[in-house]
């Protein structure tokens, strides 16, 4: 881990929906459901941090809180020293530049009306709406090319292309305003395997080539291990365990994070059902 | 005689851009008790062999090949006749379970309801011997306290829950076949994993032949005797499951499995597949 | 062989590295699922041909709309039926006055009321919905709870005073028909917007700092346009309807102007005197306008929303 002053830091992030009961009256008192409980970590800059956990355990919420998409009930993020939860509106559309987000569902996260170039040059027409227009499209087709698309497929529309290059449009619009940090939101969990791995190591190359700093969330574990200096295991809105990766992997401490270890499937018949047969004594045992 | 015999099946679809092939050339069969995984990225044409076997492909699907289920020819059945198949001897689960629940009722009006009007020895069962058998069957699925649990209605239920229920709602005719359509894509990964016990355990118990389709190497490996790969609507290869992930022949297996992204392997890159296979077998 | 197969590949992709790939849009896609529909192609051949009809029918005939024809006036059940001679294609009406100059003029007015209350639906109604939709919270329930006022009201006792106290006019029959005909689509919109604002090419516009009302116009109304269309569709006839039941009333538009609802009106009271020639024109005209409406709103429904077959 770096010795570098954090990029971002958050502090005690808690995140509360409220929830009305089935066929409730409207003075009951609605439930409270927490789904971040006070959850605090650092981002250097540069590095990754993935964030793992079953669907329920706030992850996604979490990253959303942070760049103020939802509200949060209290904590404070510190994005390169300023309280981002203290920021008027302006001052948020300047984080906004700095923080982009890459999304689940590669299809879904594309307006099927626009076209491809149209998608990627959004966040550079907002952010600068005086470039011209040569210029964004140069800048476009630049892109287009860095993350393995075709430039003259700039006005091809989303549903022309696969799953892995629509994720890949996806990467392109979140790069073209050069932000620091990246917040991957299961960016390869609708992909094939084989689309998974080229869709990583692009990330991976751009991180270095850039200097990002990524926040890549997923429920996949191998996945997550591959990518990130540090991993954050989250467990019903609670940190579990975060270290190193590499510590967290083979040196887990929480009984959760060796229970989603556990649970990785090894592709190798022998180990695999050596495994199975293990977990079923011992759950005969329980 | 193999219980699922399925010769030369092919499957075209006519689409306003010409004659679309999603399957060509897949023979299989299956013995009773028997497991396989179909496996393949999506677009491979394994979900579509499925639906052949099923008689659920939509109307535009054009089928020619032979599938026979006991030595019955399945291709061209009536709608009457493909319903008793499925109703009674072969049993399909899908990726999401609440598309195939009725939101609107409870699951022991649509477990029940299977019961009554499909039992397995022809006689119109009582609603309440069926609602107890579907109890027995929410137990052997292992869903805690299933004698009240049976009155809540879908939405009520967790992910896995639901699949549970699925599952059971599927062996409640004792079907000879089980066909699972990614049965855990949708769920985490430890669900996933008590999901695939499950389903080996209730093989053993209940004596079916399971056809496991999914594009996840890793849950074929320890749930299923036989493996088949299929790419771009062929099979590619098949055979048992310890030979083909021990010494895979065909490069796109191979490529397959190297991009299964591991937990014990500390190399920094993933590996991509190889697509160069393409070419040759364009070539040969 | 080989080498020319080769060689041609290469060819062609230098070819086309220079040209840009021109993408198929949602749109083109539909359109090519429309032209197959016959029963829609038709009918949008046949609305056309209306169109047609209203714009240059005046110049194939030498009576206008309110020019009485003295010869024929008194026997129009023996002279006034439909003829090449004399000039009266249609036939005419009680009065000696042209029945093909008239509706040729009616068509005009049903179908500007029409096309004229579908575009207020359209472009009022979806902007009101999907801002609504859009904002959620207190300015939705505001301006939702406007809607659900402005419906309540029986609209068509409020035509019928607006057009008592303002006098009957095109205008004033415009201005409340506008006043209503926005109402349903609005609803309609904002039931859509809240599906699509949870999709996550929204979320991505919001996390990347696009402006709310940007979002609402670039990535919410396009979004929108297919059922938007379809409605509209369905919107013209009902329009059409409205304004012939107030012209019916003897509301609507006024002499010498004329519409198909003031000439069916007409033509059925005119029935018993054996003059069936002016109730079955603009009626024809009336019927086969709505029908192509109808058939082409089903074409458009299938061809934007081909999941559904």
């Amino acid at each position: 881990m770096s010795t570098k002053e954090p990029i971002l830091s958050v502090r005690d992030m808690r995140v509360e929906f409220k929830i009305k009961k089935q066929n409730a009256l409207p003075w009951h008192q609605p439930e409270i459901l927490r789904a971040v409980k006070g959850v605090s970590f650092d981002l250097a800059e540069g590095e990754t941090l993935g964030i793992v956990g079953e669907s329920g355990c706030g992850k996604s919420t979490l990253a959303r809180a942070i760049i103020r998409m939802i509200p949060s009930q209290g904590g404070e993020v510190f994005w390169q020293g300023r309280d981002l939860m203290k920021m008027n509106e302006k001052g948020l559309l300047g984080i906004r530049k700095e923080i982009q987000m890459i999304f689940q569902d590669p299809l879904a996260s594309l307006n099927p009306r626009l076209t491809a170039g149209q998608i990627i040059a959004e966040p550079l027409k907002t952010h600068h709406p005086s470039t011209s227009k040569d210029e964004v499209k140069k800048q476009v087709r630049e892109l287009m090319e860095k993350v393995g698309l075709s430039a003259r497929m700039i006005n091809r529309y989303p549903h022309e292309f696969s799953g892995g290059q629509c994720q890949r449009i996806g990467i392109a619009r979140a790069l073209i305003t050069n932000p620091k940090l990246i917040i991957c939101d299961e960016p390869v969990s609708a992909l094939d395997v084989s689309v998974q791995a080229q869709v990583v190591n692009l990330l991976m190359d751009l991180q270095k080539e850039l200097g990002l700093s990524l926040l890549f969330i997923a429920h996949d574990l191998s996945v997550v291990k591959h990518i990130s200096n540090r991993i954050m295991v989250l467990e019903f809105g609670d940190i579990a365990e975060i270290g190193e990766a590499h510590d967290v992997i083979h040196n887990p401490q929480s009984p959760y994070t060796k229970e989603l270890i556990n649970a990785v499937p090894i592709p190798d018949p022998i180990a695999e059902r050596k495994r199975i047969a293990e977990r079923r004594a011992l759950e005969a045992k329980a | 005689m193999a219980l699922l015999d399925i010769q030369n099946l092919r499957i075209t679809y006519d689409t306003p851009d010409g004659v679309v092939e999603a399957v060509r050339n897949v023979n299989l069969q299956i013995d009773k008790g028997e497991t396989l995984a179909i496996v393949g990225e999506s677009g491979s044409g394994k979900s579509q062999t499925a639906f052949a076997t099923m008689g659920l492909l939509p109307h535009n699907a054009q089928v020619s090949g032979s599938i026979k289920y006991q030595g019955q020819e399945i291709i061209g059945l009536s709608h009457e006749e493909m319903n008793k198949l499925r109703s009674n001897e072969i049993a399909m689960i899908f990726q999401d379970p609440m598309t195939s629940l009725n939101p609107y009722l409870r699951i022991s009006d649509q477990m029940a309801e299977t019961l009554i009007y499909n039992s397995p020895n022809g006689k119109r069962m009582k609603k309440k011997d069926a609602i107890a058998e579907c109890v027995r069957m929410l137990e052997a699925v292992k869903i805690p306290n299933a004698k009240n649990r049976i009155h809540l209605y879908p939405h009520e239920f967790s992910g896995g829950m639901r699949q549970r229920v699925m599952i059971a709602m599927s062996l409640l005719c004792r079907p000879k076949l089980l066909i699972a359509d990614e049965p855990t894509t949708a769920l985490d990964v430890t669900v996933q994993a008590r999901i695939m016990d499950l389903l080996v355990e209730l093989q053993e118990e209940f004596h079916m032949a399971i056809v496991l389709i999914t594009h996840n190497l890793g849950i074929v490996a320890g749930s299923c005797e036989r493996t088949m790969v299929m790419y771009k609507g062929e099979v590619m290869e098949q055979g048992s499951t310890v030979d083909i992930f021990g010494k895979p022949s065909h490069p796109y297996t191979q490529g397959l499995l190297s991009a299964v992204p591991r937990l014990n392997q500390d190399e920094e890159r993933l590996v991509t597949l190889d697509r160069s296979f393409e070419t040759q077998m364009a070539e040969g | 062989m080989m080498v020319d197969v080769q060689k041609m590949e290469q060819l062609a992709d230098n070819l086309a590295v220079q040209e840009e790939v021109q993408g198929r849009s949602l749109f083109a896609d539909a359109r090519r699922r429309f032209l197959k529909n016959k029963a829609a192609v038709v009918s949008l051949i046949i609305l056309c041909a209306v169109l047609l009809f209203s714009i240059f029918g005046h110049m194939i005939t030498a009576w206008s709309n309110e020019e009485i024809d003295w010869g024929i006036l008194g026997q129009i059940a023996e002279l006034g039926a439909p003829s090449i001679e004399n000039g009266h294609y249609f036939g005419t009406d009680q009065l000696g006055r042209d029945l093909f100059a008239r509706v040729v003029q009616g068509t005009q007015v049903s179908l500007m009321v029409g096309i004229v209350g579908a575009l207020i639906a359209v472009v009022v109604g979806t902007l009101y919905g999907a801002i609504a939709g859009y904002t959620g919270g207190k300015v939705d329930n505001v301006m939702m709870r406007i809607v659900d006022i402005l419906q309540s009201i029986p609209y068509m006792f409020v035509l019928i005073l607006l057009l008592v106290v303002f006098g009957r006019s095109i205008f004033m029959l415009f201005v409340g028909i506008g006043l209503i005909s926005w109402l349903d689509m609005s609803r309609i919109a904002r039931g859509q917007t809240l599906t699509l604002k949870n999709k996550e090419f929204v979320e991505a516009a919001v996390a990347t700092g696009v402006k709310p009302i940007t979002i609402i116009l670039r990535h919410i109304v396009p979004n929108l346009l297919g059922v938007v269309v379809v409605y509209s569709t369905l919107l013209v006839p009902q329009m059409i309807l409205t304004e012939s039941f107030i012209s019916f009333l003897g509301l609507g538009v006024q002499e010498p102007n004329t519409s198909w609802g003031a000439m069916i009106a007409e033509g059925a009271g005119a029935m018993q005197y054996g003059t069936l020639w002016q109730l079955a024109f603009p009626m024809f005209f009336f019927i086969i306008t709505l029908f192509s409406f109808f058939f082409i709103g089903d074409g458009l429904r299938d061809a934007l929303d081909p999941k559904d077959r």
